[in-house]
Parts: C-alpha cells; sequence; structure tokens
C-alpha cells in the first residue's frame, strides 16, 4: 500500500476487505488528501477519535487522541491517524474541505461531537446541534460510567444562506414532512417555481448513537448498530460484525458469509421494489405504488419466513450469523425470486413505454459525472451518475468473489437514472440470491469471538443497498473490560446529502419530492 | 402498453385481506370499522404520522399499511399532510431532544378530539436509545399517549390493530 509522495507506514488490519492504517503528521495530512484525489480515491469518512485524559489540562479534561480520515482507493481502505495536540486551549488539524467538499459536514459535526476543529474551514455553524444542549457540551468526551444528562436548552435559529433579488421568496419546508418519512428540514430560495438554491438543515433524528456505542459490551453493540438506518440494518450490522471480527482477527465460517450476503442482496431487493414504486407514486402513477409495494410485501413476508423477522434486524450476530434459514426459507425466497423477477421485467417494460412517466424522469434532478466526482457522490445514486464503485465488486470478499457480481452503472445521471440503476439491481440481486440458495456452503454458522487482551481497533467495509457503510472501531484492552472506547458509523448520506443541493437546482419546486426520493438518503444514519 | 398494465393488474388481482382481530369487536368487515369511525369521528379517521428520532424502521412497516394487503384506505383510514386536518398522531422514536419541539406544536396543531398512538419501542419506552444529552425517551414524556404498539420495528398488522384499538377506546370511554 503506497500513497504516491508520501512515505507512510501502513498496517494491513485483518479484516476480509483490503483496510490499511497509517499515522501521519500535519503536512502528510493535507498532502495525503491531495494524493488520494489525484490518484482518483475519494473520502469516505472523517471523524475524531477515543477520549482521552488531557494531561495539561486542569483535573479531570478530556480531548479527542486523534482525528481520523478514511479514503477509498482502488487498493482498498486507507484509514489514517493524525494524533492531535491541544494548542490555546484547543485541538485542531487542517482543513480538508478544500479537497474533498464531502468533508465540510463531517468536520461541523466532529467540532461539536468532540471538540475538535478544522484549522481554516469556511463553514463551522454548529450541524447536529440545535441548541439542545449547551454548545461546550462534548458529548464523545464524556466518561461513559458517569453520563452527565445535560439541561435541555431552546432550540436556536439556524443561519440560512439569504438568496437576494427580485422576486426571490423561500419556502421552509419540514422538519415535520408531508409524507411518511424522516423529519428534516429544507430551505428552498426559488424564483416562480424554478429552484435558485436549496439549504438542508439535518440532525433532528439525532439520538447520540455514538455515545450509546461507547456505553455497550462488544459483543452486544451489533444490535445498536442495526438501528442506526433501520432500511439498512443488514448492512450495518454486517459492517460493525466484521469491525469487530478485525478487531479481533477472527474469521467467520464460509456459510455465515453466504448467509450474510443472502441477507445483504435481500434487503437490496427490498429497498430498491419499495423505492421504484415510491418514484411512480411521485409521478402519480398509483399502478406502480400498488404493484412495487405488494412486491415488497411479499419479498418481506418471505425474509420473515426465511429468517425470522421481516427486515432481518438483529440475524447478524459478532463471528456469524443467528441462524440458519429456517424451514420453509429456502423454498420461500427460491419462488419470490422467479415471480418478483417475472414481475420486475414486465414493469421495467411499462416504466420505459410510458411516456407521461419518462417525461418527469429525464433530465430530472441531473447530476453531470463530472460534478459528481467533485462533490464524492458514491453508492447507487453515485454509480448513476458514472461514479463506478461498489465494493461488492472493486474488493469482492467471500462470498462477493465467487459470485462475481455485475456492477449497475448509468451515465445521465437523473431521475430516470437511478430508477435504471434500481431495475438493473434488483434483477442482479436476485441472480446472486438464486446462486447463494444453490451453492452455499453447509458448515458452522458461527465461530465464538476472544476479545483481544490489548488495545485494539478493527474496520468494516460492506456495501449497502445505499451505498458503502463503514464501521471504524477501536477496543480497550481487557484490562479495561474491553470496552468500545470509539465506534463509528458511517452512512453514505453524508456524501449525497449535500450533492442533493445541487441536483435539484433549476429544476421546479414540484419536482423535488421525486428528486429526493430518487436519492432516497437516510436521516438517521447522517444524523447518528 | 395498456394492455400489458391491464393484464398485470389482472394477473395480480386483489390481495387484501381482512382486518386484524382486536378482541371485543363483533364484527370486523370494512364496512363495520367505516361505521364505527364515523360514528366516533363524524368522518374517515385521519392520521398524521410523526418521526422524532426514529430509525426509519417504523417508518417503513408504517408505510406499508398502504400497500394493497392491508390497503388502509379501504378502511376508511388515510394519511394526511398537515396536523390539522388529523385525528391521530402516530409517533415513532426516542423523542429527540432536537424534535421535541417540533412534536409539541404538532401535538397543539391537531384539533380535538385527538388522538396518540406511540409505534415501536423506542417510541413506547425508549428503547435501545433511552434517554441521553440528545433524546428525551419515550413519547408520553413529551405528549400524552392513548395507545402504545410495542415492536422493533412492530409489523404493520400490529399497528394497525393498535390504530383500532385507540379508536375503539374512545368508543368505549364515551359509553
Amino acid at each position: 500500500m503506497k500513497i504516491p509522495g508520501l512515505d507512510l507506514e501502513f498496517v494491513a488490519l485483518p479484516a476480509p476487505v483490503p483496510v490499511f492504517w497509517a499515522q501521519v503528521t500535519p503536512a502528510q495530512w493535507q498532502a495525503a488528501a491531495t494524493a488520494v484525489l489525484e490518484a482518483g480515491g475519494r473520502l469516505i469518512a472523517l471523524w475524531a477519535g477515543k477520549a482521552i485524559k488531557d494531561i495539561a489540562a486542569s483535573a479531570g479534561g478530556t480531548r479527542a487522541e486523534a482525528i481520523f480520515c478514511a479514503y477509498a482507493t482502488l487498493e482498498g481502505l486507507i484509514w489514517l491517524a493524525l494524533p492531535l495536540d491541544v494548542i490555546d486551549g484547543r485541538c485542531s488539524y487542517p482543513d480538508l474541505s478544500g479537497v474533498f467538499p464531502a468533508s465540510s459536514r463531517m468536520q461541523r459535526a466532529a467540532a461539536e461531537m468532540s471538540g475538535v476543529l478544522a484549522e481554516g474551514a469556511r463553514d463551522q455553524r454548529p450541524w447536529l446541534n440545535h441548541g439542545a444542549w449547551a454548545a461546550d457540551h462534548y458529548p464523545l468526551l464524556q466518561d461513559p460510567q458517569a453520563l452527565p444528562t445535560p439541561e435541555s436548552g431552546a432550540l436556536t435559529d439556524y443561519p440560512f444562506v439569504r438568496v437576494e433579488g427580485d422576486g426571490v421568496h423561500e419556502i421552509a419546508v419540514g422538519p415535520v414532512h408531508a409524507g411518511i418519512i424522516e423529519p428534516g428540514h429544507f430551505r428552498f430560495s426559488a424564483v416562480g417555481e424554478k429552484i435558485l438554491r436549496l439549504e438542508q438543515r439535518l440532525g433532528y433524528t439525532h439520538k447520540g448513537t455514538e455515545q450509546r456505542m461507547t456505553q455497550l459490551p462488544a459483543q452486544e453493540a451489533y444490535r445498536l448498530a442495526g438501528r442506526v438506518s433501520g432500511d439498512s440494518t443488514v448492512a450495518y450490522a454486517w459492517a460493525y460484525c466484521m469491525a469487530l471480527e478485525s478487531a479481533c482477527q477472527t474469521s467467520i465460517p464460509p456459510r455465515a458469509a453466504w448467509l450474510r450476503a443472502l441477507m445483504l442482496e435481500c434487503e437490496r431487493v427490498a429497498n430498491h421494489l419499495g423505492d421504484l414504486g415510491a418514484l411512480g407514486n411521485d409521478v402519480a402513477y398509483a399502478f406502480a405504488l400498488a404493484q412495487f409495494s405488494r412486491l415488497r410485501e411479499d419479498w418481506l413476508r418471505a425474509c420473515k419466513t426465511a429468517f425470522g423477522h421481516r427486515l432481518m434486524m438483529d440475524c447478524i450476530v459478532p463471528g456469524g450469523v443467528k441462524a440458519d434459514l429456517l424451514p420453509g426459507g429456502r423454498d420461500a425466497l427460491w419462488q419470490r425470486c422467479l415471480d418478483t423477477a417475472a414481475d420486475v421485467r414486465k414493469l421495467f417494460e411499462v416504466f420505459e413505454s410510458h411516456a407521461g412517466l419518462q417525461d418527469r424522469f429525464l433530465v430530472t434532478g441531473r447530476v453531470e459525472p463530472a460534478l459528481a466526482a467533485q462533490l464524492g457522490m458514491t453508492g447507487l445514486a453515485g454509480r448513476a451518475s458514472s461514479q463506478s464503485w461498489d465494493v461488492r465488486c472493486d474488493h469482492p470478499f467471500a462470498p462477493y468473489e465467487t459470485l462475481k457480481v455485475v456492477m449497475a452503472t448509468h451515465a445521465r445521471g437523473d431521475v430516470g437514472a437511478r430508477a435504471a440503476v434500481r431495475f438493473q439491481e434488483v434483477t442482479e440481486s436476485i441472480r446472486l440470491i438464486e446462486r447463494i440458495l444453490n451453492e452455499a456452503p453447509e458448515g458452522p454458522l458461527f465461530c465464538p469471538l476472544r476479545l483481544p487482551e490489548q488495545p485494539s481497533r478493527g474496520a468494516g467495509w460492506v456495501e449497502g443497498w445505499r451505498g458503502e457503510i463503514v464501521v471504524a472501531l477501536e477496543l480497550a484492552g481487557a484490562e479495561q473490560a474491553n470496552r468500545i472506547e470509539r465506534c463509528h458509523l458511517h452512512d453514505p448520506s453524508w456524501q449525497n446529502w449535500p450533492v442533493l443541493e445541487h441536483a435539484v437546482m433549476n429544476d421546479i419546486v414540484a419536482d423535488f419530492p421525486l428528486i429526493n426520493k430518487s436519492f432516497n438518503l437516510s436521516y438517521s444514519g447522517q444524523d447518528l | 402498453m395498456i394492455w400489458k398494465v391491464v393484464q398485470q393488474i389482472a394477473k395480480a388481482g386483489i390481495c387484501t385481506e381482512a382486518a386484524p382481530d382486536i378482541g371485543d369487536v363483533s364484527g370486523l368487515e370494512p364496512s363495520h370499522i367505516q361505521a364505527e369511525l364515523l360514528s366516533i369521528l363524524g368522518d374517515a379517521l385521519s392520521i398524521r404520522e410523526v418521526d422524532t428520532g426514529s430509525c426509519n424502521g417504523c417508518e417503513m412497516e408504517i408505510s406499508a399499511l398502504g400497500n394493497p394487503y392491508y390497503n388502509i384506505e379501504g378502511l376508511g383510514i388515510k394519511f394526511v399532510a398537515s396536523p390539522r386536518h388529523a385525528d391521530m398522531l402516530l409517533v415513532t422514536g426516542p423523542v429527540s431532544r432536537n424534535m421535541k419541539m417540533a412534536l409539541k406544536r404538532t401535538f397543539d396543531a391537531t384539533p380535538a378530539p385527538k388522538l396518540v398512538v406511540a409505534v415501536g419501542d423506542c417510541a413506547c419506552t425508549g428503547g435501545i436509545f433511552g434517554e441521553s444529552y440528545a433524546t428525551c425517551g419515550r413519547v408520553d414524556k413529551v405528549i400524552p399517549v392513548d395507545v402504545t404498539v410495542p415492536g422493533c420495528p412492530p409489523e404493520p398488522i400490529d399497528i394497525l390493530r393498535g390504530i383500532l384499538m385507540a379508536v375503539r377506546r374512545r368508543v368505549v370511554a364515551r359509553g
């Protein structure tokens, strides 16, 4: 592993995906960002590390030990650590938002959660803290055994960017939205119907997930990881378990890996079916909603028959999977695959030949590939704008190295392209599920984990239906009962929410729900 | 194309299932439920859904109520876009501190008589997130709750049962 022009000592972490860890200096921190960008890599996540005692501070002070970032490159995941020092009473590090715009909101969140400052960052407005707790209360620097409950404060106004000019007006939407969706605030600046600018304010579902992580035993925290974003519960649980298994230097039995992949693909199909119906509904095509929501319900019922839970929550556990396919589960999934594939094929033809639907889908909410690359667009929406990254194809681990996933991409970058990628991925996932049902090896489902004596770290990297989920874990040693010192859970929505602000420009306000649905980003996943 | 659409509709058929049994109800056929809703509210039941910090698992199962199997609109129940049009709030999630004010305002904007159903473990007890610097915990710490529907997430049929229970209780209370 090498970053061009930098002399770094990389440590390969034991994980099924290639993950390399290295420590950097402040100068290398920035040089690495530029070098990764030039080599075609992307920033995945940026977060502050575990809390340590601050020797310089007066009694009982704590600070973040380091600031971390994770890059995706063709060789694998690079996890860089920049140790922090307190200078003039605060911890700071060089800003990365000039190189990777996606880092801006992550830096703002790290500032609030861990009291670390991105030196030179243009936007330093609060992000997750709406005033409900004191600005100088850093949730991730608290002692998990003796958590204070700070006074609840009044919510503060947010300084939205104002667009001035003749006839410009603002439309404020949320946090309580009109549909059955998660809360968030959208501020549109519009002229007539045309959107000049959209600014998002998120953080409404912030529920202290990462602080809660530090209170749970490592072997049980997979349940919380599976509730970061309910629609991606399988992907999160797998990524968390992969990180924990990586920290414990354990590899799971083959059958467990195959069953995890089976659930991950089932989750992908379920979500895509739901989204395709909702996309139809957003262009007033009720037939599509009725058909796809029926297919989704059938699909979830088959999942319940096979795994005991419609969304497959808590089915992936550290060391393997909770149980084998339940009796009748294989046949239920097999039949579902046959029926769904046939119906989706027909519905695809209907979508393709429906002039009214295509009229709304084409060139709406368009993100050109060049802009997508610049903003670090990722996951399913990224693939619809020629950003051809998919962990299952780029770094295939068991069982994906056998299954050989065919990546779905599109170059048009509009609502239609994102729908088309979903159609392709449903078909491909059904093919994978059929192969897994036929070829999954027999054998044990679980191997017990032995938590390491020494402090350790691990990483998990999984391609969920929305995009890549990364979990980075820092575990304490045995003398501290192997508690979770820090667990960062990264959702691809961090990257794609800001892209949505660009995607809607010059479209009309009435098309926003459609464009928003075509991304279908997680609020809870980014609010944490 | 229209021929394909018609074919697909005919092939799929009608898959709507009977409404769930809530115990003390004599007739469960849709017409009975509709009549009951009318007698209580003088109208169909309108619900405003409020996510106050859920992981979106509950939202997916609430959305599923609209699919042809549960066909909630066929029972005379619909989801509306504003609390001012609603008879009932369906609240999910441990109430995040960032959503506390929005939830209170939504409740205040809902005309009386109003019902509140807390959906999911987080809304019923605070769930795995509990109470912290960021959350207030269960919904009834912020607004009064009529019926709770536990589960993580509860299945659509349980949510529907909870909705019917809340309506039924109002009838019994009125005598």
